[in-house]
């Protein structure tokens, strides 16, 4: 592994009430957190392969870490979502690496399908910096129940040296959604928007 | 229509010269606009909410005008966008939703009708959350260089009952984006994504 893992976790987070009112089911959203070692900290580097292939490494873990957190199978999962948050000594551009180029497609393959963009958010910060992981339907963008985020934190990371890279998955959208627009019973699944 | 009462309104822009790298010929932008506003479904549940977002609408509209006069006057410079919402102590993630309709169309509208999905992300806090908005390009949500996010918030907002409003803005790639993919000057432009 390419990685220089310090810490993975995971979160779960299961919502039963809204207000005054059950949510039923109760609404599940998992995330998988990585610690990782920023090998470009400090320096500016041009080429950015080896953050790249981190990502492809991460996409893969963190998926499934967070799968197996959520309790359901990988084709079950609803929505999904992908953020990193890098340690004072890097650059914004580390986090795009890891993000952009190749973690989506081991995270596609977890879940059986993805026909939509991963909804993504990036930012530097320091040691418990909340990182907002934006959240979407995986087969098209537009269901609008669907369009939320989770928020996670790690009181010890990341470090000037370290980049904290999160993956969210859930098993439905907003525990009440009563806006209309675009439900996930009309969707086509096929162009990743409708 | 009763005019929605605004508590405070900011606006913030970043101007970024670097981030440890070569110099940008042009600096990027990125600009924020919170309003802070009271929510009218605050400490009970409310099955009708819908209505609001009309409610919303001329809000929307001046605070898309304000940040693109912040990001200096020419929508033909904006390049990404995003949208969020924090709601109050008081009030529900459900109430957050009201904003992806006239936040989202309203910025659309401002930019000469921009094709892609506004990315976006919500969440209930206390004073002082902090959000972090995903940013996409305004036309193809897959232009690799433009995945960004900018954090905001207000120390003293949201009171329980009340709701931050965010739009977000910038007016170009990350300052070193250097992953590949697909790029601005590729773009079609027609089906949002690429």
């Amino acid at each position: 592994m390419k990685a220089k893992i310090r810490k993975i976790v995971t979160i779960v987070e299961e919502t039963r009430r809204e207000l005054d009112r059950d949510v039923s089911p109760p609404l599940r959203r998992s995330a998988a957190l990585a610690v990782i070692a920023n090998p470009f900290a400090g320096r500016y580097v041009e080429d950015l392969s080896e953050l790249i292939d981190i990502g492809e490494e991460l996409g893969a873990l963190l998926s499934e870490k967070a799968v197996a957190a959520l309790g359901v199978p990988g084709d079950r999962v609803e929505s999904y979502g992908k953020a990193a948050a890098v340690g004072e000594n890097g650059e914004l551009e580390h986090a795009a690496a890891i993000l952009h180029p190749k973690l989506g497609a081991p995270f596609r393959k977890t879940l059986g399908k993805g026909a939509a963009l991963i909804p993504s958010s990036k930012k530097r910060g320091s040691l418990g910096v909340a990182l907002d992981i934006p959240l979407g339907h995986k087969d098209a963008a537009y269901v609008r129940s669907h369009f939320d985020g989770m928020e996670v934190r790690l009181s010890d990371a990341p470090r000037a040296d370290e980049i904290l890279v999160a993956v969210a998955v859930t098993d439905g959208g907003r525990p009440l959604p009563r806006i209309g627009g675009l439900t996930k019973e009309q969707i086509k699944g096929e162009d990743g928007l409708r | 229509m009763a005019e929605i009462a605004v508590r405070k309104y900011l606006i913030s822009v970043e101007e970024i010269f670097h981030e440890g790298g070569p110099v940008a010929a042009r600096p990027l932008k990125r600009g924020a606009v919170i309003a802070v506003i009271r929510n009218p479904f605050a400490g009970r549940y409310v099955e009708e909410i819908a209505a609001f977002m009309e409610e919303l609408k001329p809000l929307g509209n001046r605070m898309a005008r304000d940040l693109i006069a912040a990001l200096g006057g020419d929508a033909k410079t904006i390049e990404g966008y995003g949208k969020g919402a924090i709601v109050g102590a008081a009030g529900e993630i459900e109430h957050g939703a009201l904003w992806h309709v006239p936040g989202g169309y309203a910025m659309r509208e401002a930019l000469g009708g921009a094709k892609a999905i506004v990315p976006s992300t919500k969440k209930v806090g206390g004073p002082g959350t902090r959000l972090d908005v995903p940013v996409t390009h305004i036309n193809a949500s897959y232009v690799r260089s433009h995945f960004d996010a900018i954090e905001v918030g207000i120390a003293d907002a949201p009171r329980a009952d009340e709701i931050v409003l965010a739009l977000v803005m910038t007016t170009g790639p990350r300052v070193h984006a250097r992953v590949g993919g697909l790029k601005a000057s590729e773009l079609k432009g027609e089906d949002g994504l690429r």
